[in-house]
């Protein structure tokens, strides 16, 4: 099963009358039919809605209104951005059932930029986990191999995207929600600059961190959503309202002179060879291609991992406070007030999403804010500090986007710290704010994905795309997922 | 033992900008319950907040009055606390890094200012409101609870003294002097029985000399002034009795009970509440330019302090300048430009707080609705200070001139209420009075002084009472002794 054209390819084909709007979403639900049952990539499918806009943009087409690159274009979303009357759980019992009375900024951008809306994808419950797992609406596996995981907490939009059954998805990327997952599906997820993309309705997991970026299954198909979604919004307190650089200036411009840091910090102990070696490939192939490589060392990094989970659980804590069965979302029965909010968040929230909770409440106890959330919050500075003196050296730096391929669903759900080492190289991106983008460059000797991160400094997503285009053709990664031979 | 009470309060005031504080839902009291709300103030998943620029300008303004500094560099914190009116279980609110910081408030106990230090001034966001149904309201028995967040998100400043306070009636002094400067600022309207200003008085006691702090109780509930002042009276008579009779203050929340003239305990503090306060990731610190609060600082109307010492300049004592600073406005430029026309201060002042205001309340006229202005309110003071009306006929004249019969000289000459002021035609009148009292005459010459009385009474009668009773007396005096 071919995963069909991407966002580039479909345009083109749309605008040369070689297709229409409604036949791609036909060919996405088709896949979506024939892959669900083994993948569990979409929590919802909203089939009509999506023929509805798809038939607009056909029209719209017709009539001479063209509204961009994502014009009628099926995107699926992760489903903890916020669409007006369309369910929205965040994978979680506690909002089951529950219709936004609005819709996130990114979804009326899309709705702008003429996108088809095909559904909402699976998450890790409030985008908390590294495998989709998670979810209390069951998990979503690998399309490479449906024993294992398709990574996390945006498992499902890159599951997706690695079908077809979605041309491109939006993730949400809080420690490498979007990157992990796909390198582990082998697709392009992207991370943005922190504050170019809206979070007005994304339903926060860790506010300072999380940010929204595509998956695609091109680079040039990630710069194209990336334009769509990002830009000024005067309803995010946190939105940049600068200069936004051209994420596509570069993609053919090569990458000759430019200067390329390879993190010493992450390789070595608990980092698969064939990750290792492929990783090592394509820094060689990069240097043949005109680039100038350097190790460089980034100390902190070695304990961003611990700082990572002070911040997001202490922010986590406030964040689902509001969940408590008054206003909206699962109700439990209580005498008290007091009674029926603990029942409320007891029955609501899964394991993982109790466990941090706590985690970050205590975190921020009188007594132990210092020790905890203060020294965190210096490590973020202090990894903040270790980018900036390795931006004085090189234009990016790059790394393996996970230390491992996809793993054997089950093989981590009961041990939360191997778990939280998945995300080990995309979490410092996450506490500086910097952009970061993985691709894939291989497969390793059981046929699974491997995926590469490139690093770039605030509103560097102009490098950042012009070195990862340059990696994709290197890579020549033209594979798709077998699920058929593994279904049948 | 002699003990020494330590006050200090904190105010809540609600601003009243267009919207909220951090969404751009309407501010306003008395719309249907939850029609002013939006994902934001509703706490929604997924709803961020943005900073009402309106909001800050007002505090500024506020800590600026209050002789604050207003910090460079602000940052909102989360308070984070479970309760059903409190749609995100956190409040945004800040922590130590708040906008306005070290202030001060000159208050005027029985003609005596005390300085009151004012610790800080920050930025927060209000609640929902509760309404507990069954039960008489009250919360343990009630059947079910009504939430509105109309309330939700209003922007809300909350003041907090210095424990400088001494006693009772200099609390409710500060509380008084603290609602006169938010008036005149505009940026609230400042109502205690809407709940729009609101105070809470932390009270402890310490023996006389001392100068540590004694466990401290939070009293919460007044409603008004008076019930300020009498629920801080009580409870630091409260304490004195607990300790006197070897009891112990036990740090807790007690609730006024106003009927009852007493606090009740609501709940116990076990040292203080942990609201794990942290920084507010969805918002960025904010930086208050001082150009931007040199612009807030000019555009400071003056202050009701600033007012009574100019009023006081003029000549008029401390309490009819305490009261004419606090009158309204239209009033307060009626009196400035009679003075600017040349009328007696005092006189004026007296006026405009005594009678026009007696007579826009009896006839329901708004103040700045009357047809009176500083040049009749000085032709008025001119007539009566000269004699030529008298000031019972005065207030008739005032009557007729707000009843828009003209100028107060067209008044007094419609209303044949000019005195008979020359000396010649009086004296004449006085010596036809004095020849019709042969009796009274004697009696004086007698040495009874009280036939004046009589004898001014009969001119008076005479004139139809538009004789100067002063000049009348004088005349009399004159002819009796010639």
């Amino acid at each position: 099963m071919r995963p069909g054209p991407g966002v580039a390819e479909a345009g083109r084909q749309l605008r040369a009358g070689e297709t229409t709007s409604v036949r791609l979403l036909e060919g996405v639900l088709e896949r979506a039919g024939s892959s669900e049952a083994q993948v569990h990539a979409f929590l919802t499918i909203d089939r009509d809605r999506a023929l509805e806009t798809a038939a607009q943009a056909d029209a719209d087409l017709a009539d001479g209104i063209d509204r961009g690159p994502l014009h009628g274009i099926p995107i699926a979303l992760k489903d903890n951005m916020c669409t007006r009357g369309m369910e929205t759980t965040a994978a979680s019992q506690i909002l089951a059932g529950y219709r936004p009375p609005y819709d996130a900024t990114v979804v009326s951008r899309l709705g702008e930029a003429g996108a088809v809306v095909v559904g909402k994808t699976n998450l890790d419950e409030f985008a908390m986990g590294s495998s989709t797992e998670n979810s209390a609406y069951g998990p979503t596996y690998n399309p490479w191999d449906t024993t294992r995981v398709a990574g996390g907490s945006s498992g499902g939009s890159a599951a997706a995207v690695a079908i077809g059954s979605a041309t491109a998805a939006l993730g949400s990327d809080t420690g490498g929600s979007i990157r992990q997952p796909a390198a582990l599906c082998g697709v392009v997820g992207m991370k943005p600059t922190y504050g170019t993309v809206s979070r007005y309705g994304l339903i926060a997991f860790a506010s300072s961190l999380d940010q929204i970026g595509p998956l695609t299954r091109t680079v040039e198909d990630s710069a194209l959503t990336l334009e769509a979604i990002w830009g000024h919004d005067p309803f995010d307190g946190t939105s940049y309202s600068g200069d936004y650089p051209d994420p596509k200036a570069g993609l053919s411009r090569g990458v000759t002179g430019l200067r390329v840091g390879v993190v010493k910090e992450l390789s070595g102990e608990g980092y698969e060879p064939a990750v290792e070696s492929a990783t090592a490939d394509m820094v060689a192939k990069l240097e043949s291609a005109g680039v100038e490589v350097v190790e460089v060392s980034l100390p902190s990094f070695e304990i961003a991992l611990s700082a990572y989970y002070l911040i997001a659980p202490a922010e986590c804590s406030a964040n689902l406070a509001r969940f408590d069965g008054i206003r909206y979302g699962h109700r439990g029965q209580g005498a008290t007030t007091e009674a029926l909010m603990a029942r409320s968040r007891a029955e609501g929230f899964g394991p993982e999403v109790t466990r941090r909770i706590l985690l970050g409440t205590y975190a921020l106890s009188a007594g132990y804010y210092d020790a905890f959330y203060g020294q965190a919050q210096r490590v973020r500075a202090a990894i903040q500090e270790d980018f900036g003196r390795a931006y004085q050296q090189v234009d990016v730096l790059v790394s393996p986007t996970s230390p491992t391929v996809a793993f054997e669903a089950g093989a981590r759900t009961s041990d939360p710290l191997a778990m939280y080492l998945s995300d080990i190289c995309t979490i410092p991106s996450n506490l500086a704010g910097h952009p970061a983008i993985s691709l894939p460059v291989g497969l390793d000797g059981q046929g699974l994905p491997i995926g590469f991160q490139v690093m770039a400094p605030p509103l560097g997503e102009g490098v950042m795309y012009r070195v990862a285009a340059e990696v994709e053709r290197l890579a020549g990664f033209d594979v798709a997922p077998g699920l058929e031979e593994v279904a049948s | 033992m002699s003990w020494e009470p330590v006050i200090g309060i904190e105010v809540h005031v609600e601003l009243l900008t267009d919207s909220k504080m951090f969404c751009g839902c309407a501010v306003g009291f008395g719309a249907e319950p939850n029609t002013n709300v939006c994902p934001t103030c509703l706490g929604l998943p997924g709803a961020l907040p943005v900073t009402n620029r309106a909001a800050i300008e007002s505090i500024m303004a506020i800590g600026l009055a209050l002789n604050c500094e207003v910090s460079e560099r602000s940052v909102f914190h989360r308070k984070n606390y479970f309760y059903a009116d409190l749609p995100k279980n956190y409040q945004i609110s800040q922590f130590d890094n708040p906008v306005c910081v070290d202030g001060h408030l000159d208050v005027d106990v029985d003609g005596v200012i005390h300085r009151v230090g004012i610790e800080r001034a920050h930025m927060e966001e209000d609640t929902g409101k509760s309404t507990h149904v069954g039960a008489g309201g009250r919360i343990h028995a009630a059947e079910s609870t009504l939430l509105d967040f109309n309330r939700s998100g209003v922007p809300l400043v909350e003041i907090v003294s210095r424990p400088e306070i001494r006693s009772a009636a200099e609390a409710r002094a500060y509380a008084l002097e603290l609602r006169s400067v938010i008036v005149e600022l505009g940026v609230s309207d400042a109502r205690l029985e809407e709940g729009s200003m609101r105070f809470d008085a932390n009270v402890s006691i310490r023996p006389v000399g001392s100068t540590e702090l004694g466990t401290k109780v939070e009293v919460k509930n007044m409603n008004s002034f008076r019930s300020l002042e009498r629920a801080v009276e009580h409870e630091i008579a409260r304490q004195i009795e607990l300790v006197d009779s070897d009891g112990a203050v036990v740090q807790e929340t007690r609730h006024w009970d106003e009927e009852a003239g007493v606090t009740h305990s609501m709940r116990t503090k076990e040292g203080s509440s942990d609201y794990r306060y942290f920084v507010e990731p969805d918002l960025v610190p904010m930086v208050l330019d001082r150009q931007w609060v040199q612009r807030i600082r000019e555009t400071l109307p003056e202050l009701p302090a600033q007012r009574r010492e100019r009023y006081r300049g003029d000549g008029l004592g401390g309490s009819l300048a305490g009261v004419l600073s606090a009158a309204d406005p239209a009033l307060r430029d009626i009196y400035e430009a009679a003075v600017a026309e040349g009328a007696d201060p005092k006189a004026a002042a007296n006026w405009v707080t005594g009678e026009v205001i007696g007579w826009s309340r009896r006839h329901d006229v708004a103040a700045s609705e009357l047809q009176f202005d500083g040049a009749a309110l000085a032709e008025l003071v001119g007539m009566v200070g000269e004699g030529r009306i008298s000031s019972s006929a005065a207030k008739e004249v005032l009557d007729g001139v707000l009843s828009g019969e003209g100028s107060p000289g067209q008044v007094a000459e419609a209303r044949d209420l000019i005195q008979i002021g020359d000396r010649t035609s009086l004296g004449a009148l006085v010596a036809e009075v004095l020849a019709a009292s042969p009796r009274a005459v004697e009696g004086y010459r007698g040495g009874d002084e009280k036939v004046v009385g009589f004898l001014v009474g009969q001119v008076m009668k005479a004139t139809q009472g538009k004789a100067d009773p002063r000049l009348v007396d004088e005349l009399l005096r004159e002819q009796l002794s010639a």
